[in-house]
């Protein structure tokens, strides 16, 4: 069972052709990664799937993005879709208010008003982040006070607040030292199997660590998607081969 | 090499003297407003000048009591507060997030030209447009002063609105929040203490209105009796008696005038403190 089908996508900034003829599957469940140079259009794709991209002035798409066979274009509600497909960005945005409130922020939006729901979900929310431990006794504290690792970590428990099937993120830990980015990996771990996670980045450790397949684009390619394991071992792709030995990009 | 050094220290020169120049008005304001003021405040008393609520300078005894203009002031500053900075602070969100740019280029010179008007057009504004509505009265003060802040307000809130990073905005939209709640939610309180400072300035320029408010306001010197009814200001007291008063009266005046001046001194610190604190 595939979360998202992408099939002949073409997305265009004005004149410029960001991604070529993208067909992709992934699996639900699962954690996909996608890599590339820089400027090969891992963001375009991932703000494709929440549809973030609306907000950008002369963006035009073409082909089929499919959520669980709904096209995502067509007849659905962008609020719901951006409940149902979660994203977290590259550097940690918590907005400047309480803990509390940053949890609570998305199930208000989405109508949960008693008290004591909201209490459950954010300490839920917070112990599936790994976070609950360092926040449970300054919830009403402003989350700009604290750590960048932490911030991030309180970014994915505000994401999951409201319960979504997919959970994007874009370079999670490039603003992050190597024991927060540990943690966040070891987290993604633990949320893969009940959400699937699709994560853009340029650590080429990282998504041989923590994925189960990965996606190598290339000015607005897709060169080459498969199993994480055998594509790092045995690339089909020339191309992959030299990006992920390290010969260019 | 000579001619192109001697130039720089003249221009120096002409620098230090322009800024110092300002910093020694403030301070003859200063000493003169004081010296003026604290003699009458002393022969009238502080406390039957700021709390005597009978202003009649010209009986026999005089009465010289300014609660009645402090009021005044007050009231219609808060009126003007509750009119001009919700709406300045709507027409800001509006420029700064929702306004197609064609809009702007006719809606963003408009906002600025409505804080180049004087303020006697105001008043002529006022006097044909509000006052056969709603009379001389606080109210039309109100009205008036809060269209005078609009461009202040709206100025100063948009650019804190600007300030404040696109990751937030964003990041509500990706929890599936909508533009206007994501902005009302997130942006505005992200904000906050720049649109405070715009409420800030706001009150002093409201505090401070002189001759709009004479034409509108009715003027009588006596504790606020109804919205409805007339009201005089601090300011109004000044221009309206300084012509012909003489003697303690005309000291009474500056008094009242140290008084304003004492006002607008803590809206400046706490408008300073406002806008250090954000950076
Ligand atoms: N808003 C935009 N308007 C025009 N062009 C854009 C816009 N956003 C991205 N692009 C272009 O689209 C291409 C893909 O950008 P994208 O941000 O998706 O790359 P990326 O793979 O995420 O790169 P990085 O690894 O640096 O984040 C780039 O050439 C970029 O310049
Ligand atoms: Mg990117």
């Amino acid at each position: 069972m595939n979360c998202f089908d992408i099939e002949n996508l073409d997305l265009f900034y004005r004149d410029f052709q960001a991604l070529k003829d993208v067909n992709i599957s992934i699996p639900t469940n699962e954690i996909t990664a996608f890599i590339g140079p820089s400027g090969c259009g891992k963001s375009t794709l991932l703000k494709t799937m929440n549809r973030m991209n609306d907000l950008i002035e002369g963006c035009k798409i073409e082909g089929t993005v499919k959520l669980f066979e709904e096209n995502i274009y067509e007849n659905m509600d962008v609020s719901l879709l951006r409940k149902r497909v979660g994203m977290v960005f590259q550097k940690p945005n918590p907005f400047p208010m309480s803990i509390y409130d940053n949890i609570a922020f998305g199930p208000r939006t989405h109508g949960v008003k008693k008290r004591y729901d909201l209490d459950e979900l954010v300490e839920q929310s917070l112990k599936k982040a790994a976070i609950w431990d360092e926040v449970k006794d300054r919830l009403k504290k402003p989350a700009l006070g604290l750590s960048g690792g932490q911030q991030q970590r309180l970014c994915i428990a505000r994401a999951l607040a409201v319960n979504p099937e997919v959970l994007l993120l874009d370079e999670p830990t490039s603003a992050l030292d190597p024991i927060s980015t540990g943690k966040i990996e070891e987290l993604l771990l633990t949320l893969k199997g009940k959400y699937s996670i699709i994560i853009v980045t340029h650590n080429m450790q990282q998504a041989a660590r923590i994925s189960d397949r990965t996606a190598f684009f290339l000015l607005g390619e897709m060169v080459e998607y498969g199993q994480t394991e055998q594509m790092f071992a045995m690339p089909h792709n020339k191309r992959t081969e030299d990006y992920i030995t390290g010969r260019f990009g | 090499m000579e001619r192109t050094q001697l130039i720089e220290k003249l221009m120096h020169a002409v620098f230090f003297i322009a800024a110092c120049a300002s910093i020694f008005a403030v301070g003859l304001i200063c000493i003169f407003l004081f010296a003026n003021g604290l003699p009458a405040l002393k022969e009238i008393g502080v406390g039957d000048f700021l709390l005597g609520k009978s202003w009649k300078p010209s009986d026999t005894p005089p009465t010289f009591g300014i609660l009645p203009m402090i009021v005044g002031s007050l009231y219609v500053t808060a009126g003007a507060l509750i009119i001009g900075v919700p709406m300045g602070i709507l027409t800001a969100v509006f420029l700064a997030k929702s306004c197609p740019p064609r809009m702007y280029r006719l809606a963003k010179p408009a906002t600025n030209l409505l804080a180049g008007i004087p303020s006697v057009v105001y008043g002529f504004f006022g006097m044909s447009a509000i006052v056969p509505l709603t009379g001389n009265s606080i109210l039309s003060a109100c009205i008036l002063l809060g269209i005078m802040i609009l461009p202040t307000v709206i100025a100063i809130s948009e650019s804190a609105l600007r300030a404040v990073p696109a990751q937030y905005y964003e990041g509500a939209l990706a929890l599936g929040a909508g533009h206007y709640r994501s902005i009302f939610r997130v942006v505005l309180p992200a904000a906050k203490s720049g649109v405070l400072a715009a409420a800030v300035l706001g009150i002093g320029r409201a505090i401070g209105e002189t001759m709009a408010v004479i034409m509108v306001a009715g003027n009588q010197a006596r504790m606020p009796v109804s919205m409805f009814k007339g009201i005089r200001t601090m300011t109004a007291n000044i221009v309206i008696e300084m012509g012909y008063a003489s003697g303690l009266h005309r000291d009474a005046l500056i008094a009242t005038g140290v008084v304003l001046f004492v006002f607008i001194l803590i809206i400046n610190l706490s408008f300073s403190a406002l806008t250090r604190r954000k950076g």
